[in-house]
């Protein structure tokens, strides 16, 4: 069997970003995932929005790569074709205990080295966002606070990976880790086994199932579910920044975004959780959501929801970050702990591994033709009408809309399924193109979706899936011959 | 860029579109311009097989393709123009439509326009249903078009959430295919659809209705394989001890359409916050001027027969505009919507020789009432009704001549 230089377990925003980066060395790289797309599993479920690490603990791992991240961010999101916006956040203080908290989240900010936390008063921040609670006293601003569309971030790395070389296996779930002596030297998937001269754990959720495989699993790991609410991009109340509240000891609290394509999102909670698989959002954890949002904005209007879902952060205890080699393990490197801030500090764990494999011994020798540049769908609502005109001629499907509420035509949807890492499903359609996320939630395109991908894919109508394997939205023909 | 002109643009050919474009022929428009997306004919009808449509428009019983047959070819035999696989994207200054399709883009200047979009269904995001995220999650209008249009079949053991029409309709034709439909669960204490649906779509295969129930949670994955549904008290509030578990793949939402207003609301038409179509006069005309607007984008409706006598006005009014005939000096009227009345349409009326009609809808069910119209002054017409029902749109035709009070309000009293 061939043997890769790397190979990396998971296909999230981690995983995505550590191939993307080794495939600018002279390796064979190769990531896999049990999914049926890349995108992985916290990193299509998160609040979206690249941190500054003001508030991390100081001196951890965690702070120094989310503080290292965040300034990277302008120009690989321009390398690589994401939505990206500095939009800034505030933390506004509503009380005398919380007033009081805010010179010390500023000590913590500079001491995290993040210098540009400033100030302002009750008034400034009333100017600056006039939705707020009119009781604020006073806060903080975090200029460089920003949102991201995360699936089209991690479908970015995952192809421009792609595109300079590094293999991508999806639907394989690693089952075991090959161990030869002292080292793991491959993988035992459902899709067969791989060898590898270095095994990279980026299982997200998982981390602690794949470290156990490698007998190196000295911590737990259990989900602590965030749900969220997601409000109409019409929706009447709306704040042009994002509205943290402030900090409790548990979690970052339940914040107020915009999102990067102009809706508004509501969350999340943080709910310790034993079931790996629970993707449920409950009526409780919603309604808290509502409650604590409206102290920060007390007009919000949930009625306006055009959906709702939840994310899994991997809750590691011990707590915190951790990139391990290990003395008495060769040929096996160990993430854990990615939890809350892993989508901003994924591309700062890209470099972090690269450097870590060099200093190991793996020899990392730059390429000379890398290609750092992605080119993603160009959304034709975004086109010039000439430009559009063009593209249409070209391929008189661009002029064809099947998703009304995002615009988005028939074209592109070919295209996402022709595209270097091909969408397969309809929620892969739906998260490069954002078909089916308006406020019609896919009740107009979502048949025609199924349609599109039968044809492109040559598959049987009921053979097309939502997501996973067994979410096919189409059970049977209902008559078995048409007769035209 | 091709840039065209007209007399009356016509966006949507559903019933609604097809009527008001062939009666603003008839009115005297010459160039009459309907723009349709879709490859055909006949909005949501092309999808409603089942017969029920026409009863009061051609006294006799037609499917719904059927009854939008009618109204295409009268509209080709007046000579409208057709534009398919089109989509209209904005309303810009100055009434032009910028369209796209296959063909290319292309600006239409029109002296008038006729908004017939239809309306979408509310979906399980909006109604905030915890739990899961699998497939087998559908509305009930997307079901539709996916089993009779499509050729696909959806599920095996249907549950169905919301007893509006298309909601039982659905049942009855999930179990003509021999699909399992455990039920059909309501929130509200009575039918929300018209009562001969529940006759005949529920009734006569079995199937059973429970009222002031919902469901308060979807379980499975990838497919659904439960959902849990609760009794709900006097507030619509889940009572949560009640809670039981039933099996299915399928959560059929029927829980209510939302006119469809994006183009409207982007071109700056005030909007009607209880029916969620644009504020209009008797002349169906909107707060812009020279744009009409007629079927479920203006309310939504049950019965299509409505439909089409309704978009017939807004194409003569939109003809007469482009014509500039469309007299704009007649005294307003405001309607308001009375006692137990949730909305009226038009909310308001241009005082001419001629008759205006109101449609309304009632506030919850009720058994002999009297609905009576005042002026301010007097009655001006009342009738006795032996029950009202929120699922059964009213339609009164009164004369305007002879108003004089301030404003109009429709009330429905007990007797
Ligand atoms: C509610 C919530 C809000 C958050 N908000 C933010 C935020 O605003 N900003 C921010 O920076 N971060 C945020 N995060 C954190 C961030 O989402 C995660 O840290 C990040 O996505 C982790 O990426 P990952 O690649 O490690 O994990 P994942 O995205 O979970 O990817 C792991 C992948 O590994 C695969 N895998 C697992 N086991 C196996 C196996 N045995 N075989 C094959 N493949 C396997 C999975 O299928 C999955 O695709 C949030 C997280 C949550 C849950
Ligand atoms: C499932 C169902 C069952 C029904 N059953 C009955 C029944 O049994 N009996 C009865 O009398 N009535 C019934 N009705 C009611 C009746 O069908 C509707 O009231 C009627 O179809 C509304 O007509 P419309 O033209 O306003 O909307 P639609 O029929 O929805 O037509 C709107 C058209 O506009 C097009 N459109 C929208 N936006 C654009 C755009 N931007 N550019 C171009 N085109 C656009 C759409 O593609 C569509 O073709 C039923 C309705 C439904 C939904």
């Amino acid at each position: 069997m061939k043997r890769t230089s790397v190979l990396i377990i998971g296909a999230g925003a981690v995983g995505c970003a550590i191939a993307r980066e080794l495939s600018k060395y002279d390796l064979e790289v190769t990531f896999l995932d049990k999914n049926t797309d890349v995108g992985g599993d916290a990193s299509k479920s998160n609040s979206s929005i690249i941190h500054t690490g003001y508030d991390a603990s100081p001196g951890t791992l965690e702070s120094r790569l989310v503080v290292a991240a965040n300034p990277m961010y302008d120009r690989l999101c321009k390398s690589l074709d994401v939505p990206f916006q500095r939009i800034g956040a505030i933390l506004p203080a509503f009380n005398e205990e919380q007033f009081e908290q805010l010179p010390f989240i500023k000590e913590k900010a500079f001491q995290n080295g993040v210098y540009d936390v400033e100030y302002r008063s009750g008034e400034d921040l009333l100017n600056m966002e006039p939705m707020l609670n009119p009781r604020v006293m006073g806060g903080l601003f975090i200029p460089r606070e920003s949102i991201i569309d995360p699936f089209v971030y991690v479908v970015a790395l995952a192809e421009n990976a792609v595109q300079n070389g590094a293999k991508l296996i999806l639907e394989a779930k690693v089952l075991d880790l090959i161990r030869e002596g002292d080292a793991i030297v491959g993988v035992k998937t459902t899709k067969g086994e791989f060898l590898a001269n270095w095994i990279i754990n980026a299982s997200g959720l998982y981390c602690e199932e794949i470290a156990r495989m490698a007998g190196k699993a000295d911590y737990k790991v259990n989900p602590r579910r965030g749900q969220f609410y997601i409000l109409d991009r019409d929706t009447p109340c709306k704040v042009k920044r994002i509205v943290l509240p402030i900090p409790t000891k548990r979690t970052k609290g339940k914040l107020i975004s915009p999102m990067i394509h102009g809706n508004l999102l509501l969350g999340p909670t943080a709910e310790d959780l034993s079931d790996k698989t629970n993707h449920d959002t409950s009526t409780e954890g919603l309604a808290s959501v509502a409650a604590d949002v409206r102290r920060l904005v007390p007009d919000i209007r949930i009625g306006d929801t055009i959906t709702q879902f939840s994310g899994l952060r991997p809750n590691r205890v011990p707590a915190g970050f951790n990139i391990d080699v290990y003395d008495d393990l060769a040929g096996y490197l160990n993430i854990s702990g990615v939890r809350s801030t892993g989508l901003t500090a994924s591309i700062a764990i890209g470099k972090y591994v690269a450097h870590t494999l060099g200093q190991v011994g793996l020899e990392m020798r730059l390429r000379d033709d890398f290609n750092p540049v992605r080119k993603g769908i160009q959304r034709m609502v975004d086109l010039s009408p000439g430009q559009r005109a063009r593209k249409i001629t070209e391929d008189p499907s661009y002029g064809r809309i099947i998703c009304r509420c995002e615009s988005v035509t028939e074209g592109e949807i070919i295209e996402a399924i022709r595209s270097p890492i091909p969408a397969r499903s309809i929620d892969a359609i739906k998260r490069r193109l954002r078909a089916g996320m308006g406020r019609c939630q896919g009740g107009f395109c979502g048949p025609k979706v199924i349609q599109i991908l039968a044809r492109e894919l040559g598959l049987t109508d009921d053979a097309v899936i939502k997501s996973d394997p067994g979410s096919n939205p189409v059970v049977r023909a209902t008559r078995k011959e048409v007769s035209q | 860029m091709i840039e065209y002109t007209c007399d009356v643009a016509v966006i949507g050919a559903g019933p609604a579109g097809l009527a008001a474009a062939s009666s603003a022929r008839e009115a005297g428009a010459e160039k009459v311009w309907l723009i349709e997306r879709d490859c055909e004919p006949g909005g949501i009808l092309q999808q409603c097989i089942h017969p029920g449509f026409g009863l009061a428009y051609f006294d006799e019983e037609l499917t719904g393709p059927e009854y939008a047959a009618r109204f295409y070819d009268k509209a080709v035999d007046l000579g409208v123009q057709f534009s398919f696989d089109t989509t209209v994207l904005a309303i810009e200054k100055g009434n032009i439509l910028r369209c796209l399709s296959p063909r290319g883009e292309s600006l239409i200047n029109a002296k008038s326009i006729v908004l017939a979009m239809g309306c979408r269904e509310r979906t399980r995001g909006n109604l905030i249903i915890a739990g899961s995220r699998p497939a087998g999650v559908i509305t009930a209008g997307a079901a539709q078009r996916m089993i009779n249009i499509q050729n696909q079949m959806i599920g095996n053991k249907v549950l169905i959430l919301g007893s509006g029409d298309i909601g039982m309709i659905m049942a009855r034709r999930l179990r003509l295919e021999g699909v399992e439909v455990v039920g059909v669960v309501e929130i509200l204490p009575y039918l929300s659809g018209l009562t001969r649906n529940k006759l005949q779509c529920l009734d006569d295969f079995d199937i059973p209705l429970l009222l002031s129930h919902t469901v308060t949670r979807v379980e499975g994955y990838p497919r659904v394989e439960a959902v849990y549904v609760a009794a709900v008290d006097e507030k619509n509030d889940p009572v949560l001890a009640s809670e039981e578990r039933i099996e299915c793949d399928t959560l059929l939402l029927s829980v209510g359409l939302i006119p469809e207003n994006e183009l409207s609301r982007n071109a700056g038409i005030e909007l009607d916050a209880v029916t969620g179509g644009p504020v209009v006069d008797s002349d169906l005309q909107t707060s812009v001027p020279g744009i009409f607007c007629c079927g479920n984008v203006l309310h939504v409706n049950d019965l299509v027969d409505h439909v089409s006598v309704e978009s017939e006005l807004a194409g003569e009014n939109a003809a007469l505009y482009a014509l500039g005939k469309l007299p704009s000096d007649s005294k307003l009227i405001p309607v308001q919507a009375g006692h137990m009345v949730r909305y009226v349409c038009p909310s308001v009326i241009r005082q001419r020789s001629g008759k205006s009609t109101l449609y309304f809808r009632v506030t919850k069910p009720a058994k002999h009432v009297d609905l009576q119209i005042s002026d301010g002054t007097k009655i001006v017409w009342m009738k006795s009704h032996l029950r009202v029902n929120p699922g059964e749109m009213e339609a009164v035709c009164i004369p305007t001549a002879d108003l004089v009070g301030p404003e109009i309000t429709i009330n429905v009293l007990p007797q």
